[in-house]
């Protein structure tokens, strides 16, 4: 049984169409990453996964449990979703550590120094305990990233979600961001990427996904993609990034 | 000019006694702004669509009227159709309204410059919206209302003497009560506007001391 089952999603906003019938599965510990032109409802399709936009229509599996049942506690699933932002939304009033722990607390109700040292593991794992009472405004971007990381990881997730998690880094930070990534996929993470970053998409991603105008036009393994494109519009869109990124592909 | 002087040290105690009854018809008067400021930003940004035009007749009705005005009608005109508030709670009515207005205002730029992501990042732990308004988005929107709240607050401290006009013993009144017998309008006024002025500083300072309590990197809110 896959871990997460797409069925024919669609969503729109308005009369904006922004995902028209969308599906795809993932296996456990497979990494996929989508890319696409702005606007094509890559970052829509990663908040149908956890329902923080619900499709108006189709379905979504998580393992066994209908997420777009509305009887699912979307709450408890949740806790089983990590998600990763554009721009870090980090909780700014809170220190680095309070972060991560908040929802362990709150939500999974351990008691507060379980919760502190499980935290304290976790920012060790994206290599920033040293900057745990460090507030968000006082962290670089990338370290306000592997925050964000540690903040989903530890509520131990089955799967995480990266919403362009370096696109709003300056180069030099993206580095850093990449290889936790690149670290929780070895370890065996199920991962939805929305991302531009062909080498990492190159070295850890199982498949591909090209999305354009709220449809899935291509999805294949990287080899594939990046050398034999199916799709005119797919091999168009990696030649841009090619060009934009200068890797040769 | 040291008559002048000494006069006015020697009834600036007088004068005092309304100092308390200023405070007690401020502080009421933004509590109840604050109370329903917040309620009505709330309904702006998280309200039905008919809600969110409510709220905004509301906002526009409030900040249009002069709170004399307002005032006025509360006590003068909402007794004749069975509505009597005392001059103490007409004026809290009055002043209050009108503020929350303008609270409303501050709250809801508070509430929305902190952004869609963070209730997203909230509910993505797994917190419901009550936690995550509560924990997170409450805690940020206080940090930012604080200077526009501050601001608020010494506004209508300067508008309670508006009280005067409903008959309140305030400061203004016992001005008036001592100029009856002295004929010293000038030197009365000028210790009235000297109560008020400290007044003005006491609060301002104490909120920028809130404040800093509160100041975390990146929340800047005194300044400095």
């Amino acid at each position: 049984m896959p871990l997460v089952r797409v069925e024919d999603v669609k969503k729109s906003f308005g009369k904006n169409t922004v995902l028209d019938g969308v599906s795809f599965t993932i296996e456990k510990g497979e990494v996929k990453v989508i890319i696409g032109p702005s606007g094509t409802g890559k970052s829509t399709l990663l908040r149908c996964v956890n329902m923080l936009a619900p499709p108006d229509s189709g379905k979504i599996w998580l393992q066994e449990t209908e997420l777009t049942n509305p009887k699912t506690n979307m709450h408890q699933m949740r806790q089983k979703i990590g998600m990763v932002f554009q721009h870090f939304a980090l909780f700014k009033h809170l220190k680095a550590i309070d972060n991560v722990a908040l929802g362990l607390v709150k939500v999974k109700g351990m008691n507060r120094s379980d919760a502190y040292a499980k935290a304290k593991r976790d920012m060790q794992k994206v290599g920033l305990e040293e900057h745990a009472d460090k507030y968000p405004a006082q962290l670089s971007g990338g370290q306000q990233q592997r925050v964000g990381i540690a903040r989903a990881l530890a509520m131990d997730p089955l799967l995480m979600l990266f919403d362009e998690p370096t696109s709003a880094l300056d180069p030099e930070l993206i580095g850093e961001v990449l290889q936790v990534m690149q670290n929780l996929a070895k370890e065996g993470m199920t991962m939805i990427c929305v991302s531009h970053e062909m080498g990492f998409a190159k070295s850890v991603a199982n498949e591909i996904i090209f999305m354009e105008h709220g449809h899935i036009l291509e999805a294949s393994a990287p080899q594939k993609m990046f050398s034999n494109p199916e799709n005119e519009r797919t091999r168009s869109f990696l030649h841009k990034i090619a060009e934009l990124y200068g890797e040769s592909l | 000019m040291f008559d002048s002087v000494l006069y006015i040290l020697t009834n600036v105690p007088l004068l005092m006694k309304g100092v308390l009854i200023a405070v007690e018809i401020t502080v009421c008067s933004v509590a109840l702004g604050m109370v329903l400021g917040i309620f009505v930003a709330f309904l702006k940004i998280y309200g039905s669509n008919p809600m969110k035009k409510v709220v905004s007749v509301y906002e526009w009705i409030f900040r249009g009227i002069p709170q004399l005005v307002l005032l006025f009608i509360v006590y003068f005109g909402l007794p004749t159709i069975g509505l009597n508030f005392g001059p103490f709670l007409s004026v809290v009515i009055g002043l209050g309204l009108c503020s929350s207005a303008y609270q409303a205002q501050i709250y809801r730029g508070a509430i929305l410059s902190i952004g869609t992501e963070q209730m997203e990042a909230g509910l993505s732990l797994g917190m419901s919206k009550f936690q995550t308004l509560f924990c997170i988005i409450l805690p940020q929107a206080v940090r930012l209302s604080l200077p526009g709240f501050t601001n608020e607050f010494t506004i209508v401290l300067k508008d309670s003497p508006l009280a005067y006009a409903v008959g309140i013993a305030e400061i203004l009144k016992y001005g008036r009560d001592l100029i009856v017998t002295s004929f010293k309008p000038f030197e009365i006024y000028f210790a009235c506007a000297l109560i008020y002025f400290v007044l003005f500083q006491i609060f301002f300072y104490l909120f920028k001391y809130i404040a800093s309590k509160f100041e975390v990197p990146g929340f800047l809110i005194t300044g400095q």
